[in-house]
């Protein structure tokens, strides 16, 4: 690892104006994805700013029919939060499922989101319920958020602070693991709400995008078998050694199905 | 130099590091306490897990300049100050919970933490799921459950004194 110099802003004007002084500076908090990063020399930031101090990005609260969740709000909190359970359970199942208890003590809603690894469980749940990420600057909906592989709409000195998650009717989330390594294959995070009838897809594309013709079936019909007969298009899709594209496409609708029932 | 001053085992500790210096470099190089492992160095193994703020952590991917403040506990700090055995020590040499004993560490320091959490007892398939962040290379898993599951009674009190294999 390169070494770097290290702050501890206490607020969000201060972490902006530290980021905003240095274009190789990077905002860290649990680090659990920019630490291995910067391990392999991946990145070399001149500079960290860690923003685990900053409180007004803590905390979990019910703000109308939505739950805001702090940027810094632990993985592990997001499982066991009493509030996330009654109001939008799957979200607790979401962040339970997230790598392990380690990784789930030290990782963050803010840093999963913001990093927006195709991989990433967080993002499908943001997109699946039509969230709202809220920042240094503004507020962003998450169909406006997700651009691309580990590329979000965030600025170099933007931070993400909270999301604000509208709470569903109902809602499900399934993905299907990688045996070794624990990443999402394909997953699929199916709500009706709000927001209307949305469904996210992770693991299985570049990055987290929604299934309009799951969306529509779902709409006129909210049953697994309304999306058995659905086959998502290859093209586009991640193609490794861990799977085909053919093979993560035939998953997504595996995985829809499992969502809509785990939905109930 | 960044200074870090954080507690280690109840003592407190003020120690100059770099920005890059991680915790358990820290533990291991400045502090000497090498019961902490290094195994895979890419926070999946779990032999570097140390307690923080009492959670677990893999302490190969936290930098030391944010344990400031912060109170760690490690494996060397988890036996009483005159020798007795904490009861998941106790347990995983009562089970023979280890075969070459790299991974056992952080396997003790996984299993107090995930114990302490769950004081409603947890299953066998509970503490298999538990251990998910834990690595054994000699696939000693089994015993290292059984040593799990009769600490728990112990630490939450269901059972004065360990289990024995033999019961």
């Amino acid at each position: 690892m390169y070494d770097f110099a290290y702050h501890k802003p206490s607020s969000v004007a201060d972490a902006v104006k530290l980021l905003a002084a240095d274009p190789d500076a990077k905002a860290v908090s649990g680090g659990h994805t920019l630490i291995p990063a910067l391990k392999h020399r991946l990145n070399k930031p001149t500079s960290l700013v860690d923003l685990s101090g900053i409180a007004e990005m803590k905390g979990i609260r019910r703000e109308g029919n939505a739950i805001v969740i702090g940027a810094l709000t632990k993985h592990e909190a997001v499982a066991t939060s009493a509030e996330v359970k009654a109001a939008i359970p799957v979200l607790a199942f979401v962040a339970k499922h997230i790598g392990d208890t380690q990784v789930r003590n030290r990782g963050t809603l803010g840093g999963s989101v913001a990093n927006n690894d195709p991989a990433a469980d967080y993002p499908a749940a943001v997109l699946g319920l039509g969230a709202t990420v809220h920042t240094s600057k503004r507020k962003v909906a998450a169909d406006e958020f997700f651009l691309g592989m580990f590329t979000t709409a965030l600025e170099a000195d933007e931070i993400l602070t909270a999301i604000s998650f509208p709470i569903p009717e109902k809602a499900g989330y399934a993905k299907m693991r990688n045996p070794a390594s624990r990443y999402v294959m394909a997953g699929a995070f199916v709500s009706k709400g709000p927001m209307g009838v949305r469904v996210a897809i992770n693991g299985a594309g570049p990055c987290v995008f929604r299934q309009a013709a799951m969306e529509a079936a779902l709409s006129a019909n909210w049953s697994a078998d309304a999306v058995a007969a659905i086959m998502q298009d290859a093209d586009g899709l991640n193609s490794d050694i861990h799977g085909s594209a053919e093979y993560r496409a035939h998953l997504v609708t595996v995985m829809a199905k499992r969502a809509v029932l785990a939905a109930g | 130099m960044p200074q870090v001053t954080l507690s280690v085992n109840g003592a407190t500790h003020t120690v100059e590091v770099e920005g890059r210096t991680l915790l358990v470099e820290l533990l291991r190089e400045k502090l000497r306490l090498t019961g902490t492992h290094v195994g895979c160095d890419t926070s999946q193994c779990g032999a570097c897990v140390v307690h923080m703020d009492g959670e677990s952590v893999k302490a190969c991917t936290v930098l030391a300049v944010a344990s400031q403040g912060a109170n760690i506990t490690t494996i060397e700090g988890l036996a009483a100050a005159d020798g007795t055995l904490h009861p998941m020590q106790e347990a995983f040499r009562e089970y023979h919970a280890l075969q070459c004993g790299f991974c056992t560490p952080g396997m003790v320091m996984s299993a107090v933490d995930l114990v302490q959490k769950n004081p409603q007892g947890l299953s066998e398939p509970e503490i298999r799921e538990g251990l998910e962040g834990n690595l054994c290379r000699c696939t000693g898993y089994h015993n290292i459950v059984k040593a799990i599951a009769a600490a728990q009674d112990v630490m939450h009190g269901r059972r004065e004194t360990l289990a024995t294999a033999a019961e």
